[in-house]
């Protein structure tokens, strides 16, 4: 008898999505956020130059303030302010 | 306890909290794929019972014995099914009702400011006698069975391994769970082959403070380092151990028809033990009733809930498991034992046996039901036993460090907000406790087990409270979730009585003081369920008095 290897294959798949999701369930609040708080150090960093904060590496990351404006607008709503708290920049 | 979960709890989900499929549970209503995310029941079912069951289950039934096997399994019976199940399960259906809110907040909003007050008062005495006396159970059973000490320290290095190969995504979690439980195995297999043992006295310290100190160290670091790099994988691990571990325990038992050695009601009890009633009801918090289910429930399971049915599967049917763990630790304390004899020398004082016991007894089953060399057996059921009893050192320990560091937030004390000056605040207070209860060889820490189950009662008295108040609101029965809160206040306050008059006789000022800080922590709990069901009732009368 032929044994199906695209059945084997399936169902370890399954087996491996369901560990997988027994392993992240009970963590998942606790990294996502830990991640939440590094990336808004992160952005912190990147919009140091715009607080007053000298950032020695502004130049590497002045490029990268187009990528962090939408997930600025989540933060500083996340932060209780409203608007942004950055006079020259205003996001909403 | 199978026929509680397929007729109470349809009883309780239906007529009581008359949970609805179609009700629009947090988790989609706030998905944000954080903290709310539905979640699979039979998933969400195991994170709840592995975030309840540890230890406590194990140590409270196994010292508990001493009165008997009779009223220990009667307990553990009624106690899951009138008691815990209604308390779990309820706790996620308030909590899914409000938004997943946690049982802290929710006592605020439903039941009053004080209250919630209180509840964080309980909250830090639990917590600091959990990770006391769980160092003075490891430490125990490290100088008793020392042939675990490899698997047991072994086991976290294992862990570390795991996390890295999981967050790397080097090789799939089926492969790293299957490599991950064959090391463990292979490491119980070492361990009786190389035993370690501290030496025997260092300067004042005794080879059990020694393991305290070390603990606590240990402890510290753990709850310093991100979830991912250790708790996550150990935790994983402790799950599939807890699973293989009550297997084998209860298919021993059905091959071998162990005998009960000891007494269904011992009559002949050792000198200085206390009454069973009110004792019992709170030497036996796992496994019967414990408000730590409600920390869970309204934590973080309430958040995942798929649908509001699956409260009665997740809540009632995971008090069943941890209520299955307590009454194997019961077997185990009161059938392993060659002759009643061999029962009495190890409960010969109030406090004794305990995991000890559920070890002795456990691998003698074990031996004889499976065929499994005894040492191999003991130092299995020892790993079991350390692994839970040190996870929830860990994330206790890290809990406390929260406290400390959101009273430094709240009085604004600078230091206190750090996170290694609140941790090391978090483990002087619980050495204070281990040694200040137990003397400097932190051998008696056990003395404290009761006082720990009369501030997980209360507790669980709060969480009812607030479960009760919503069931009146809604114009529903509260009978059934009325009358273990009065039981439950009773009997625990009952038991600091009576311990209060132990330790006065003893002269043990320490936990005397301690004792009264819970007792009035436990009057005001009294009150206030008082004042807030009168208020109720004015209300309603009133409302009556208004329709006419």
């Amino acid at each position: 008898m032929a044994v199906d290897w695209q059945a084997w294959r399936a169902a370890i798949a399954r087996a491996n999505a369901f560990v997988e999701e027994v392993y992240n369930a009970p963590y998942r609040s606790a990294i996502a956020r830990a991640r939440r708080e590094q990336d808004d150090l992160f952005m912190l960093l990147v919009f140091s130059e715009m607080m007053g904060v000298p950032n020695p590496a502004s130049y590497y990351t002045l490029e990268l303030q187009p990528l962090m404006l939408e997930r600025f607008h989540d933060w500083h709503q996340r932060m209780g302010m409203e608007r942004s708290p950055l006079d020259h920049f205003r996001c909403c | 306890m199978a026929l509680g979960y397929i007729f109470y709890s349809r009883f309780i989900a239906e007529k009581i909290y008359r949970l609805d499929p179609d009700f629009q549970t947090p988790a989609h209503e706030f998905n944000d794929g954080v903290d709310f995310v539905p979640t699979n029941k039979y998933v969400l079912w195991g994170h709840h019972f592995t975030s309840v069951a540890g230890a406590a289950p194990i140590i409270g039934p196994a010292i508990a014995v001493i009165w008997g096997w009779v009223p220990a399994f009667l307990w553990v019976i009624f106690g899951t099914i009138f008691f815990a199940g209604v308390h779990d399960a309820g706790a996620i259906w308030a909590s899914n009702r409000n938004k997943g809110r946690s049982m802290g907040a929710l006592t605020g909003d439903v039941v009053g400011k004080r209250a919630q007050s209180l509840f964080m008062i309980v909250i830090f005495l639990v917590l600091l006698m959990v990770n006391a006396v769980f160092a003075v159970v490891i430490s125990g059973l490290l100088v008793d069975f020392n042939s675990a000490v490899i698997p047991v320290w072994g086991a976290i290095i294992v862990a570390l391994i795991i996390g890295q190969l999981i967050y790397r995504k080097l090789i799939g979690l089926l492969a790293v769970s299957v490599i991950g439980v064959l090391a463990l195995y292979a490491l119980i297999w070492l361990g009786p082959i190389a035993p370690v043992a501290l030496p025997e006295q260092i300067g004042i310290l005794s080879d059990r403070a020694q393991w305290i100190l070390i603990l606590f160290g240990y402890a510290a670091i753990a709850s310093l380092l991100p979830v991912w790099m250790l708790l996550q994988p150990r935790d994983y691990i402790n799950g599939l151990q807890l699973f293989v571990g009550l297997i084998l325990l209860y298919g021993a038992v059905l091959l071998s028809g162990p005998e009960l050695v000891a007494p269904a009601f011992n009559t002949n009890l050792p000198e200085g033990t206390p009454s069973m009633v009110p004792l019992l009801f709170v030497t036996i918090a796992c496994g019967a009733i414990s408000g730590f289910h409600g920390l869970v429930a309204g934590g973080t399971t309430s958040k995942q809930l798929n649908k509001e049915t699956d409260a009665r599967f997740v809540g009632y049917f995971g008090a069943v498991g941890e209520g299955s763990l307590a009454l194997a630790a019961v077997i185990a304390a009161t059938a392993g034992f060659a002759t009643f004899g061999d029962w009495q020398a190890i409960y010969h004082s109030f406090g004794q046996g305990g995991v000890n016991a559920f070890v002795t007894g456990g691998a003698n089953i074990l031996s004889n039901g499976i065929g499994l060399n005894l040492d191999l057996a003991q130092t299995l059921l020892t790993v079991m036993a350390v692994l839970f009893a040190g996870t929830t050192m860990d994330t206790g320990l890290r809990l406390q460090r929260y406290i400390f560091q959101e009273w430094g937030s709240i009085y604004n004390i600078g230091w206190m907000q750090k996170a290694i000056p609140a941790t090391l605040l978090a483990v002087g207070a619980c050495l204070l406790l281990a040694f200040g209860a137990g003397g400097a060889d932190g051998s008696g820490g056990l003395v404290i087990w009761p006082l720990f189950g009369t501030t997980n009662q209360l507790l669980a008295g709060l969480t009812l409270l607030v479960i009760t108040v919503m069931l009146v609101r809604y114009g529903r029965p509260m009978y059934a979730t009325l009358i273990p809160l009065i039981f439950l206040l009773i009997m625990t306050v009952f038991a600091l009585l009576t311990q209060l008059h132990t330790f006065y006789v003893a002269g043990d000022w320490f936990l005397f003081f301690l004792d009264i800080v819970v007792l009035i922590a436990a009057i005001l709990i009294a009150l206030e369920c008082g004042s807030v069901l009168s208020k109720l009732r004015k209300q309603d009368n009133q409302v009556k008095q208004d329709g006419r």
